[in-house]
């Protein structure tokens, strides 16, 4: 029987409740103030990775390709209980340069699972899991809410429109997870035996191919601030109704 | 050069943003100055996509291919891009376009940029305008790479009918080994999907309970809108999980969005402001969901709903 070697891809976003600001001119995301998280698609990921762990057998490293100011959420992962973490020592700017660095390490590691999230819930490209599996011709599941491995052979679901199908399929494999992959409430966080063996665990850094980048951010933009809120009387219902028909034309 | 327009279709009857995609790529082939190609496979009606501007269309017909297979597809979409030298690949933003998407991308060696959301704004530099921050903002990506693959987020540019002459090409396309095997699909039939529907009908917490939502189907019925909900409803198991609407849950970009007892959580709206006109019925004058909203009304649901559906009643015999 094959041993599970997993590779959890971790991105390094802002939390959820974060004030959505830029910099430089619309050029930079504004990180004043704001607390970085794990992606939280990727925490479905990292604990599915752990769930087959405990259950049967295998070893999870967690990487991330960023700089030094990363380190913090991947000592979170290792906190939850990956044994090792690597970082790609260089700034994520492009989704495919990441999806070339994970590449690489997943060549020279020997990894035969990738989980990651389905998309990272900063800049929601959506690419670097299938662009992974692309580059080293592994299998991928998109948008995954199941995974059942058993030897080399692995069985997942994944989201389609209206509905889910069910894929067989073996490794190697990278899915791009989400909610299903494991339930919300089965989420892993760190608690203090897990923070103090962290620190002991090994955060490997390591130097980057440097590919070059195929897209660049030019400039962000806000969302346009509504033009105020058309307020309708309760008791004048027959009002909306209208408003939708002739103004707003969506009935 | 070409721009190659990827139109899906399920069980051979062309997917709503099939149309979508061929009316947004006729433009961006027209600001590039060049010719669109629109590839289908195992469409019963090709020929449909004249409509919206389609002069050139390749249909691949397959039985092996009744079921959608990223791998393949993205295969066949390379040998096509290949074929056409198309510079441009455009795709939509449902489960398979965003799955089929990446693999393109490194077929082609490709910039990708998911969920866009306009027309290029500039074609050299080639800049395009996209989703980001989980639709707290938008980011103009400029991609570099010669080839550039495209998918376009649902319901943002609209269709428009262009009806032009052309032809309908047959291409036997080589299917390449997936290791993926499509065991079983489950698909809700007869019911508006939150990704496909046009109206959306959203109930929160201040519904108080599952049993409150008859009222809530009913609206929907009479819109002939899909049903969602926020995330405390679907966790204390009001509803189910697929209804959950929002930053964690399926996102929403319908032409009209109903929130009903909705407070407007800053990770709800994320996955709601793109839907283009939203309505917020709910008790509270200070409820932050009337900031996001076009049309508000403050009061009980469980009065303003039953007369809203009664008006919409009249309404649609009124115009049937
Ligand atoms: C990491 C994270 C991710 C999250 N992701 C999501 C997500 O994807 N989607 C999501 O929805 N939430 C999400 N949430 C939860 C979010 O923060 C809110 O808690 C949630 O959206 C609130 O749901 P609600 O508006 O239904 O309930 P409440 O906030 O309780 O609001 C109920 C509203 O109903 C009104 N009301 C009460 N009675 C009536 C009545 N009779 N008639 C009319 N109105 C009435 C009240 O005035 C109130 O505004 C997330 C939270 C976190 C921390």
């Amino acid at each position: 029987m094959i041993s599970m070697k997993i590779l959890v891809c971790i991105s390094h976003v802002p939390d959820t409740t974060s004030k959505i600001n830029f910099t430089e001119n619309n050029t930079k995301f504004d990180n004043n103030g704001v607390q970085f998280v794990i992606n939280p698609y990727d925490e479905f990921a990292l604990t599915r990775a752990m769930w087959f762990k405990e259950k049967q057998g295998a070893t999870v490293t967690v990487i991330n390709v960023g700089n030094a100011s990363t380190e913090p959420t991947l000592r979170k992962a290792l906190a939850i209980g990956a044994d090792d973490a690597i970082r790609v020592n260089c700034e994520a700017t492009d989704g495919f340069a990441v999806a070339k660095e994970i590449a690489s390490v997943i060549k020279n590691g020997g990894y035969n699972l990738v989980l990651a999230g389905k998309e990272s819930s900063d800049y929601n490209g959506a690419m670097v899991p299938g662009m992974v599996a692309s580059l080293v011709d592994f299998s991928f599941i998109n948008a995954c809410i199941g995974l059942e491995i058993e030897g080399e052979k692995a069985t997942a679901s994944r989201e389609i429109d209206g509905g889910k199908e069910v894929i067989s399929t073996s490794l190697p494999l990278v899915i791009a997870g989400q909610k299903g992959l494991v339930e919300e409430k089965d989420l892993r966080i760190p608690n203090m035996r897990g923070i103090m063996m962290a620190r002991q665990k090994p955060l490997n850094v390591v130097e980057p191919v440097n590919s070059e980048n195929a897209t660049a951010i030019a400039s962000f933009e806000k969302l346009e601030t509504k033009s105020s809120c058309k307020m309708i009387d309760a008791s004048n219902v027959e009002e909306l109704v209208h408003l939708l028909h002739t103004e707003a034309k969506v009935i | 050069m070409s721009v190659l327009v990827f139109a899906e279709s399920s069980e051979g009857k062309f997917k709503k943003s099939a149309f979508e995609v061929t009316s947004y790529g006729k433009k961006v082939s027209e600001l590039l100055g060049t010719n669109m190609v629109v590839l289908t496979i195992n469409s019963n009606e090709p020929s449909l996509l004249h409509k919206y501007g389609a002069q050139k269309i390749i249909t691949v017909t397959n039985s092996n291919l009744t079921v959608f297979n990223a791998k393949i597809v993205s295969n066949i979409i390379k040998q096509v891009a290949e074929k056409e030298s198309a510079t441009t690949i455009i795709v939509d933003s449902g489960a398979n376009g965003l799955y089929v998407a990446p693999l393109i991308a490194v077929e082609l060696k490709a910039g990708y940029a998911s969920n866009v959301t306009a027309l290029p704004s500039s074609t050299s530099p080639f800049i395009i305008k996209r989703k980001s921050f989980s639709s707290k903002a938008f980011a103009n990506c400029e991609i570099s790479t010669d080839v550039k693959v495209v998918s376009l987020a649902k319901n943002s540019f609209g269709v428009f009918e262009n009806e032009v002459v052309g032809s309908v090409e047959e291409f036997s396309a080589t299917i390449v080994e997936s290791g993926i095997t499509s065991v079983s699909i489950e698909q809700t039939k007869g019911k508006v999907t939150i990704a496909d529907a046009d109206i959306v009908v959203s109930g929160g917490r201040g519904l108080k309970s599952g049993e409150n939502w008859g009222m809530i189907e009913e609206l929907a019925s009479v819109l002939g809108a899909a049903t969602a909900c926020s995330k405390p409803v679907s966790d204390l198991g009001w509803r189910p999980h697929s209804e959950h609407v929002g930053q964690t849950g399926k996102p929403v970009a319908s032409n009209l969005y109903i929130a009903i007892g909705i407070s407007g959580a800053i990770q709800h709206l994320a996955g709601v402001n793109s839907s283009k006109v939203k309505v917020v019925i709910n008790t509270d004058p200070e409820a932050p969901f009337f900031k996001a909203a076009d049309y508000g009304i403050v009061g009980d649901a469980f009065e303003v709903v039953p007369k809203l559906i009664e008006k919409l009643k009249e309404f649609k015999s009124n115009n049937a």
